[in-house]
């Protein structure tokens, strides 16, 4: 279920201040589409790894690999697509529970999901789901038709299979 | 060590001798350290002429221009400088005072974003929080500004840094891990360039700001010659080819010549130097250059392939790349079509139509006369900038100093200052319209109090002369906001008031009289105020947006 032409890239870049804002600019200067980005620091503290999903055709991935590559601060970019990797999302979902029998419908769609409740309110569950986005998505749908109150997404982080590198 | 003195230590390891600037509340503590230094500090009548001066500093010495400004207000008016030296790929350092630390983010009198404004306008920048990173920072700056693709690195400093101790120890070496610029070609794409260059039939070499920013003219002739390939330029690639040399095509693009551009619309294989392929070169990019293949060579990889198909991309430095290229040079068998572009030279020659009136071209052609090709030659933007590029007679790298990418109203004089404290012995001229002068006039006092003998022609012609050219070719002859005629100062007296000499050539027998004149005054600037033909043209002209095959004007 991934989506025509979106790409999901690392970005490793030196943990600074002012970074973040670098690359930000760099898209929204040149008119490119951040779908999600999510940055946190890697097992150098010195570095921090960007996964960023964007869209566009081959010309724009190129250009994207280059502007980025061109940022004195941008250490590596790494487009994971064309890659075999590992991608994950993590949400948070609050989802209507008018009656038990609801609930109770709710508790096993997040069994068989293998997500987690990690909030219980006297009308609502606060699920945590964690998983590649054709699943996410899928269990997004499925609660809408309960109702949803509220989401938050980390946007989706990835890494390459080392199965694929030692090849 | 104070800060404000390892700064001034860091500038002279990095063997600055001049520093174009305005002082301000944060920046004091480094003026002051300056004072005694020993490093020459111009001080400009405005910042934007302080980031221009050290632009053309740059420009024509090939070294890294370093100006100065206080924060907020100081720094907001480097900015116009900063960005058009970004576009043109020019070395800059652009120092800024910052606010204390303590009081950054607060609104503080005289506090902005410095580094969040320059951000995109800069190659790097930096906010240094603490005086132990001075020279770190300044060590990085310097080789940033000036390896890989040159551009402007800004370095804020906060007004307590510049007052705190540290150790001074200047790294020798330097190495950022994310900063590694190639500038080898790749030996295989460079095996597939020459054996693409030895069977094409119609080859053309494009060659741009690049060659001369990589010192590369020297290889660019002998490439061009050994090959016989002809050489057309850029705006930004003039001076990088003699203009006299039989090979040379001119500028191509929307005011370039009829054979450049023809060139362009049937060569097989151009060779891109050092360019990369603005609009105002291509015209329409789906009919750019239709029947070519591409190689493109260029230090910086995002230039390749961004708005043209390359065939065969090569990144590496010019000089570097064409010296291994010419260790292997062929000699495609091209007669045919150096003929076919001799004709077209003949049939289309660059020209204009002479008359008894003071044309502006005329006035471009006779300081080119009387300076032998030999003169730096900076110009502002617009018409005035067009004629100098057609009309000069350049012979020399770094002599033609002006605002390509940007297109900056206003660069030329400051420019040429920088240029003249960069290059004392040449004769320096700032080209310029009545318009664009007015945009930094007030860096007349620089020049005076200076004794920089800048001589600036101003081709005055009582118009905003490109934008009324547009309006009567594209607007129905509507002259919005364009027109001055009696709203003009008097630009000799504008000149003398500032305690500069001024002459004024309203007929065309008077011009080289009063320009040989203009020219042998050495201990400060003039102004020569050129009453041109007003609705004089640009011409040939390719039309915004159009291909390069339909230019309207010109004589043939």
């Amino acid at each position: 279920m991934v989506e025509k032409n979106q790409h999901i890239i690392s970005v490793t870049v030196e943990n600074r201040s002012g970074v973040l804002a670098r690359i930000a600019g760099l898209f929204s200067a040149r008119g490119y589409n951040i779908d999600s980005l999510a940055v946190a620091e890697t097992e150098d503290p010195t570095v921090s790894r960007m996964s960023i999903v964007v869209r566009g055709d081959e010309k724009i991935l190129e250009q994207i690999y280059k502007q980025l590559n061109k940022l004195i601060d941008v250490i590596k970019v790494q487009d994971l697509t064309s890659e075999e990797h590992i991608e994950r999302e993590l949400v948070l979902l609050k989802v209507n529970t008018a009656n038990s029998n609801i609930r109770n419908e709710i508790v096993q769609l997040v069994n068989i999901f293998r997500a987690k409740i990690v909030d219980v309110g006297r009308k609502s569950l606060t699920i945590e789901l964690v998983g590649s986005r054709p699943k996410v998505e899928a269990m997004i749908d499925l609660m809408k038709g309960f109702g949803i109150k509220e989401i938050t997404r980390t946007g989706r982080i990835a890494i390459c299979r080392e199965a694929g590198k030692e090849k | 060590m104070k800060g404000s003195q390892i700064i001034v230590e860091c500038l002279k390891k990095e063997k600055v001798e001049v520093i174009f600037g305005y002082p301000g509340g944060v920046i004091l503590p480094l003026c002051d350290a300056l004072y005694d230094s020993g490093i020459r500090f111009i001080l400009t009548r405005h910042e934007q002429g302080a980031a221009h001066a050290a632009d053309g500093y740059a420009r024509a010495s090939g070294k890294v221009g370093v100006c100065l400004a206080t924060s907020g207000p100081g720094a907001t008016n480097l900015t116009t400088g900063i960005a058009t030296a970004y576009m043109d790929s020019i070395p800059l350092i652009a120092i800024t005072g910052q606010v204390a630390t303590q009081l950054i983010g607060n609104d503080a009198f005289q506090e902005v974003d410095t580094t969040g404004i320059s951000r995109p306008i800069t190659k790097h920048n930096y906010l240094v929080k603490s005086t132990e990173h001075l020279s770190r920072v300044f060590k990085e700056a310097f080789f940033i500004a000036r390896t890989g693709k040159p551009g402007p690195v800004l370095i804020d400093i906060p007004v307590d840094v510049q007052r705190g101790e540290a150790d001074f120890v200047y790294p020798e070496t330097i190495e950022i891990r994310s900063y590694k610029p190639v500038y080898h070609g790749h030996p295989l794409q460079i095996e597939r360039a020459l054996s693409l260059i030895d069977s094409s039939r119609q080859p053309l070499i494009l060659a741009g700001g690049g060659v001369i920013s990589a010192n590369a003219s020297e290889e660019l002739r002998k490439f061009a010659e050994k090959t016989n390939i002809p050489v057309a330029l850029t705006l930004m690639g003039l001076g990088s080819f003699p203009t006299e040399h039989p090979l040379h095509l001119g500028m191509v693009g929307m005011h370039g010549t009829r054979y450049g551009n023809n060139a362009i619309m049937e060569t097989d294989l151009l060779i891109a130097i050092g360019c990369r392929f603005d609009d105002r070169v291509t015209g329409k990019i789906s009919e750019f250059a239709p029947h070519a293949k591409i190689i493109h060579i260029d230090i910086d990889p995002a230039s390749i392939g961004k708005n043209v198909p390359v065939e065969i991309p090569i990144v590496g430095d010019v000089k570097i790349v064409l010296s291994q290229m010419l260790k292997n040079c062929p000699k495609p068998k091209i007669k045919e079509w150096l003929e076919k572009i001799q004709q077209w030279k003949e049939k289309y020659p660059l020209a204009y139509k002479n008359t008894d009136g003071l044309k502006p071209q005329f006035v471009v052609e006779t300081i080119s006369e009387l300076t032998q090709g030999e003169a730096i030659i900076a110009t502002e933007v617009g018409q005035n900038q067009m004629w100098a590029a057609q009309y000069y007679k350049f012979k020399h790298p770094r002599t033609f100093i002006t605002s390509g990418g940007l297109g900056t109203m206003g660069f030329g004089f400051p420019a040429a200052i920088g240029a003249q404290v960069a290059r004392r012995d040449k004769i320096v001229i700032d080209i310029a319209g009545d318009g664009s002068i007015q945009m930094n006039i007030q860096e007349l006092s620089t020049a005076v109090s200076e004794k920089i003998p800048v001589k600036v022609v101003i081709l005055n012609n009582c118009h905003l002369g490109m934008v009324r050219q547009w309006q009567e070719l594209f607007y129905n002859k509507r002259y919005a906001f364009t027109c001055l005629k009696g709203k003009q100062p008097d630009f000799v007296k504008i000149a003398e008031a500032y305690g500069a000499i001024g002459y004024r050539v309203t007929k065309k027998t008077e011009l080289k009289k009063i320009l040989t004149r203009a020219l042998s005054h050495n201990d400060g600037p003039v102004f020569v105020d050129c009453h041109v033909e007003p609705e004089e043209n640009v011409f040939p002209m390719v039309p915004a947006g159009a291909s390069l095959k339909e230019m309207i004007g010109g004589l043939a």
